[in-house]
């Protein structure tokens, strides 16, 4: 018998080591695109175990609309991506300081 | 036998997770992040999502990670200076992960959310499928609307943002047809010349 909170952990640690993904490589946009799926799919674990325990299928339609959104964010963020290393031909996020932001 | 295969999953899932965020390859990366989306359709499996499972391994594997593959290989990346500052911000990283974990567990572990306050559900005879579906096409039928509107936006966008304009000599129909007569032909009016010897008319 699993309980609830074995899954919720193992979310909770996943979410975390993308979290200190983003920390440790912050000069590469790639890994950081990487990490924000990985987050994602952590957040979504959270969803299906909470709906599997609560026998409500909400949390799943949820997640449906997460992996939609999340699909779509991926294709943008990596065209972005194409195009800022063609007037570049760098991905250093120290190197995008066009904005002088 | 069910905690032995979710241990097993939950172990491959995480170290597949270290990777991803320590290796130094890009490609290699990918490869174990097509590794944590597999081993966690794995786990949704053991949940009865079996439809979000497949669909994981479908859109997530089938095309959102080899389009990941397909940027980095197509890039030339000098990784060695994309590393620098791995270690310098290592302590740091690992501080704040760790304090998010023990926040999290704090709040969600075996004290709240354990076998005693949530028993394990029966699980229902139906098809997970068919419960979703009925949901999304009944409930949620206008958020599922919205979802393949965001999907078209995404394509489109996607789309003009890589496209080079065409450099090569071709022919527009529309500036063609919008042609007019004036555009081609200039008369001009000025006065004749004089003859050189000076006789007769010019």
């Amino acid at each position: 018998m699993i309980a609830l909170s074995d899954f919720l952990i193992v979310a909770a640690i996943l979410f975390s080591l993308s979290v200190a993904g983003i920390f440790l490589n912050r000069k590469n946009i790639i890994i950081l695109l990487m990490c924000i799926e990985l987050m994602l799919l952590a957040v979504n674990l959270n969803f299906i175990a909470f709906s599997y325990y609560a026998g409500d299928a909400a949390g799943q339609v949820f997640v449906f609309f997460i992996l939609t959104v999340a699909a779509a964010e991926a294709a943008i963020g990596l065209a972005i991506l194409v195009v800022l290393f063609r007037n570049l031909s760098t991905i250093n996020v120290d190197d995008l300081n066009r904005l002088k932001g | 036998m069910e905690k032995i295969l979710f241990y097993f999953f939950a172990g491959i899932l995480l170290f597949a997770a270290t990777m991803v965020i320590t290796v130094r390859n890009p490609v290699r990366a990918a490869l174990f992040l097509v590794l944590a989306f597999f081993t966690s359709a794995a786990i949704w499996l053991m949940l009865e999502a079996e439809f979000l499972a497949i669909s994981l391994v479908l859109v997530y594997v089938g095309a959102v990670l080899v389009l990941f593959l397909f940027v980095v290989m197509m890039l030339d990346i000098d990784t060695s200076a994309l590393k620098e500052g791995f270690t310098r911000y290592l302590p740091l990283g690992l501080l704040v992960a760790v304090l998010i974990v023990l926040e999290l567990i704090a709040v969600l572990g075996a004290a709240n959310f354990g076998l005693d306050q949530v028993p394990v559900p029966e699980g229902s005879d139906e098809s997970n499928t068919k419960t979703l579906g009925r949901l999304l096409y009944t409930v949620y039928v206008y958020p599922f609307e919205i979802a393949s509107v965001i999907l078209t936006v995404a394509i489109v966008a996607a789309i003009t943002l890589t496209l080079r304009p065409n450099k090569r000599k071709t022919q527009d129909p529309a500036e063609q047809v919008k042609v007019r007569s004036k555009d081609r032909v200039r008369l001009v009016k000025m006065a004749s010349e004089k003859r050189q010897d000076g006789k007769g008319k010019p």
